[in-house]
């Protein structure tokens, strides 16, 4: 089932929490709602849950109105962020909730309830804990019986609030990779939010970075990744260095770098801001020419593929952030105290209000 | 134990128990000082009471508790409680699912009038219904002309004990209930649950116990309650006498045994409301620590 928001706008108390947020998500789609705490990303899967209702704007499932829909009637699983479940009933029972409350005239009978609620367990891998207590479960475990619950009344849409935000780092990936797992293999449409970039770029078929109540940018994890539509994407998105310089001549003078701002020639002095990934900075131990930086090399942290390093500009006395492959940084033989020459390599030029 | 240089100490050391408590006669004094005011004031008065019931024999002691205004206490106490604390229960679930629950204007007007009974003298409470429903009262005149008898009667009784007895409940299950906090209701709610399936299936059963803890202290208010009453039930005897009144009447009388006697039911329904009440208390503890 399709999900499509209509300038949805949602108020507590005077803080704007969603304010004016378009968003389509296409049937059979795992998408992640990317942001910081208080970007408004838990109120709009609210929203969509049922849980919440927006002060203006339009929910559409299948095309169809649903804004005034109950949670009751949407058909929805929700995953809670603290897997809200029912505490004084077994992984069984808990699994079976839904089923048990529908109205008695599509209530399963107890035998087709018993086999579903067994295929769900095996599909979470927890056939032989069904008859635990949720207290008596880890967190990865808990974090299944909540999803397994949520598939149990076969719901159209499967959203997901933080789902591995509670978990310890190693459960979080395996988990993360098996829902990715689990999507391929059941193709429900599926929302999830999160605050952690790593989880939204590995999982997600899309994302939709959001911020201050606000969708700053969305499609596929390359497409943000690689194309940032602003600053704070760019920034939300991965480590990134900021190298501050004005308009000259058409052109954005970022210290001996000169970068083409086609049809820019009329802002002179106005400030820009150039971001580059911490990779795409560039370290030789002699000048190549003339559009270089100079720095000191302040701290190697050299274990992992990768060597990462903090260099100081000679100039601005400010921090850039490098990374290394391990070859180059063999070849290069670095030591902390010594000077480099560093050249940033594609450059995104951002002004105050226009993105080159 | 010493460590040369205290640097050898490894995490998995415990330090010694001596550090962590005070000196043993330090001990000893505040136990025996804690065991001398609990023996002072509790176990010497519950002692007495039996044994100033029993003093004139079982026989005497039986006598007292099947006289005839005696059986006639003891019911009118089962009909206050028997009426007041399922009005207080239901009330209380109500109220503290509210406010528990959902947000909403007044929630702490609503609060803080919850706990008013608490705060009032059980003294005034039974003067407020005399003012109001008193032959000087607001409505006074109003029902004796109709016959309606509240006042010194059992009536102004069963208000008076549910008057002070309101917050028990409430009391019990709002903290638990906010500690719950409003998730399983959701999850239930979209799972497709309506408002009464999730309250019979979800919420009840998570504060059973501290339902339960809140109806033993209610009850046993309600039963052992006094001041209000007394203002209210003109203490007829035979009729509007609960049983800590009937007590008082046969202590003014001299009747000690037989007092007494009397007394030792009140203690007994202590006793066993203790009991039941650590029991819910354990319970409940354990509901919140499998969080």
């Amino acid at each position: 089932m399709s999900i499509e928001i209509r300038n949805i706008t949602k108020q507590f108390n005077g803080f704007h929490a969603l304010s004016s947020v378009d968003l389509t998500v296409p049937s059979g789609e795992l998408v992640a709602l990317l942001g910081p705490s208080g970007s408004g990303k838990t109120t709009l899967l609210r929203i969509i849950a049922g849980l919440e209702f927006a002060d203006t704007g339009s929910i559409l499932f299948n095309g169809e109105e649903a804004t005034h829909r109950g949670a009751k009637e949407r058909r929805v699983g929700f995953v809670f962020q603290h897997y809200a479940l029912f505490r004084h009933l077994n992984v069984f029972q808990n699994v079976a909730f839904g089923l048990q409350v529908k109205p008695r005239a599509e209530r399963p009978s107890k035998r087709e309830i018993r086999d579903k609620v067994h295929e769900l367990l095996r599909l979470v891998q927890l056939e032989q804990l069904a008859g635990r207590y949720p207290a008596q479960l880890s967190g990865g475990q808990r974090q299944r019986v909540a999803l397994a619950r949520a598939l149990a009344v076969e719901p159209e849409v499967l959203l997901l609030d933080e789902p591995f935000g509670a978990l310890d780092a190693k459960v979080r990936q395996e988990l993360r990779r098996w829902l990715r797992k689990l999507h391929d293999e059941i193709h429900v449409t599926s929302l999830f939010v999160t605050h952690d970039q790593e989880e939204a770029l590995e999982v997600a078929d899309r994302i939709v970075v959001m911020n201050e109540g606000r969708v700053e940018q969305s499609g596929t994890p390359e497409e943000v990744y690689d194309k940032p539509a602003n600053p704070f994407v760019f920034n939300f998105l991965g480590n990134v260095n900021l190298f501050h310089g004005r308009v000259d001549g058409g052109a954005a003078k970022i210290a001996h770098i000169s970068v083409d701002l086609p049809g820019h020639g009329d802002k002179d002095g106005a400030a820009v801001v150039a971001y580059v990934r911490p990779y795409d900075i560039e370290i030789n131990r002699v000048r190549q020419g003339s559009e270089e930086i100079q720095a000191i090399v302040r701290h190697i942290q050299g274990a992992g593929a990768v060597a990462r390093f903090e260099l100081e500009r000679l100039d601005s006395r400010e921090i850039i952030e490098a990374e290394l492959t391990r070859e180059r940084y063999r070849e290069l033989g670095l030591q902390t105290g010594d000077t480099v020459f560093v050249r940033p390599r594609n450059m995104r030029v951002f002004t105050q209000d226009y993105q080159i | 134990m010493h460590l040369p240089g205290g640097l050898k100490k490894t995490a998995n050391e415990k330090p010694s128990a001596h550090r962590l408590t005070e000196p043993a006669p330090v001990r000893w004094v505040l136990t025996g000082m804690a065991l001398l005011f609990l023996g002072l004031f509790l176990v010497v008065p519950l002692a007495s009471v039996f044994s100033q019931a029993l003093e004139k024999g079982f026989g005497a002691y039986l006598a007292a508790i099947r006289e005839p205004d005696a059986l006639a206490a003891i019911k009118l106490t089962l009909i206050a409680a028997g009426i007041s604390v399922p009005l207080n229960l239901v009330f209380g679930i109500a109220a503290s699912w509210a406010v528990a629950k959902f947000d909403f204007r007044g929630k702490s007007l609503l609060i803080t009038l919850i706990d008013l009974p608490f705060s009032v003298s059980p003294v005034i409470s039974g003067l407020i219904f005399v003012l109001l429903f008193g032959l000087q009262g607001w409505i006074g005149e109003w029902l004796s002309a109709n016959s309606f008898k509240i006042i010194f009667a059992v009536p102004g009784i069963v208000l008076a004990t549910i008057f002070v007895t309101f917050p028990f409940v409430a009391r019990e299950l709002i903290p638990l209930m906010q500690s719950q906090g409003r998730d399983e209701e959701e999850a239930a709610l979209v799972l497709g649950a309506g408002g009464f399936t999730t309250f019979f299936r979800v919420t009840l059963p998570n504060i059973k116990w501290g339902v339960l803890y809140g109806v033993i202290l209610c009850n046993a208010r309600a039963m052992g309650e006094f001041g209000a009453v007394s203002v209210v039930s003109g203490h007829i005897r035979g009729l509007t006498n609960t049983l800590p009144l009937h007590v008082e009447i046969l202590y003014n009388e001299y009747n000690f045994a037989a007092a007494f006697a009397v007394a030792s039911l009140l203690a007994f329904l202590a006793l066993l409301t203790l009991v039941a009440k650590s029991i819910a208390e354990w319970k409940v503890r354990e509901q919140i620590s499998a969080e």
